[in-house]
């Protein structure tokens, strides 16, 4: 399940929730995503999303690994608005059977949400703000699934 | 319509309502009013939603259409 929010939230908690009363899962594999403070050169991190359009994209994405790594359901939290260094921007917890599906599932959809997922990102330094797009590192870190 | 990221604050604004029979038209009447703006719309990796579903090329818009101009795709996280 996606979810897009524009308030903080705490992974912790949603983990725990996630992986209550999984008796048959065997593997959780969890990845948390934090605003970065760029050493004082970034005051804050502004994501914008297109309501209706961006969970929509991100969930039809999500339906590849589901095939692929045999998952089961699984839980997606993004963060849209203006956030301060340290919140939590992503959460991403999908559940196997196995450990090795589980943390490949992990890798893989957050190389599409680092890369391709329909969101725009203006950093906010102390010299103004600037909209940031994807490097090539992202892009090739996504094409390795491709 | 709607207009997203750096398209957004290089208008000024994120919605408005044109009237327009097509995606022609409308790029039509944003020239008319902020022709760098229309440059803009056009530039590359511009794409553009209609209710919510990426369309290539021209196409006729109903009277309620929502118009989307998406700039490059920066990715979340």
């Amino acid at each position: 399940m996606v979810t897009l929010t524009s308030e903080p939230f705490e992974p912790g908690a949603v983990l725990t929730t996630f992986c209550a009363g999984r008796n048959e899962t065997g593997a959780v594999a969890s990845f948390t995503g934090l605003a970065r403070a760029e050493h004082g050169a970034a005051l804050a991190l502004g994501l914008e999303a297109y309501p209706g359009f961006t969970a929509a994209a991100i969930a039809a994405f999500a339906e590849a690994p589901w095939a692929r790594f045999a998952l089961q359901d699984y839980v997606l939290i993004h963060r849209t608005g203006r956030l301060a260094p340290g919140e939590a921007i992503v959460f991403v917890a999908p559940p196997a059977g196995h450990r090795r599906a589980a943390f490949e599932a992990c890798d893989f959809l957050m190389d599409y949400l680092k890369s391709r997922a329909p969101f725009w990102k203006k950093e906010h330094s102390p010299g103004g703000g600037r909209w940031i797009e994807p490097t090539a590192q992202d892009r090739t870190d996504a094409q390795r699934w491709d | 319509m709607l207009l997203f990221g750096r398209l957004a604050d290089q208008a000024g604004w994120r919605d408005r309502v044109v009237e327009a029979s097509s995606l022609t038209a409308l790029r039509d009447a944003l020239a008319a009013v902020d022709p760098s703006l229309a440059e803009a719309l056009s530039g590359p990796g511009v794409q553009v939603a209609v209710d919510k579903a990426i369309v290539r090329g021209e196409t006729f818009l109903a009277a309620s259409a929502e118009v989307a101009f998406l700039p490059p795709m920066s990715g979340g996280w």
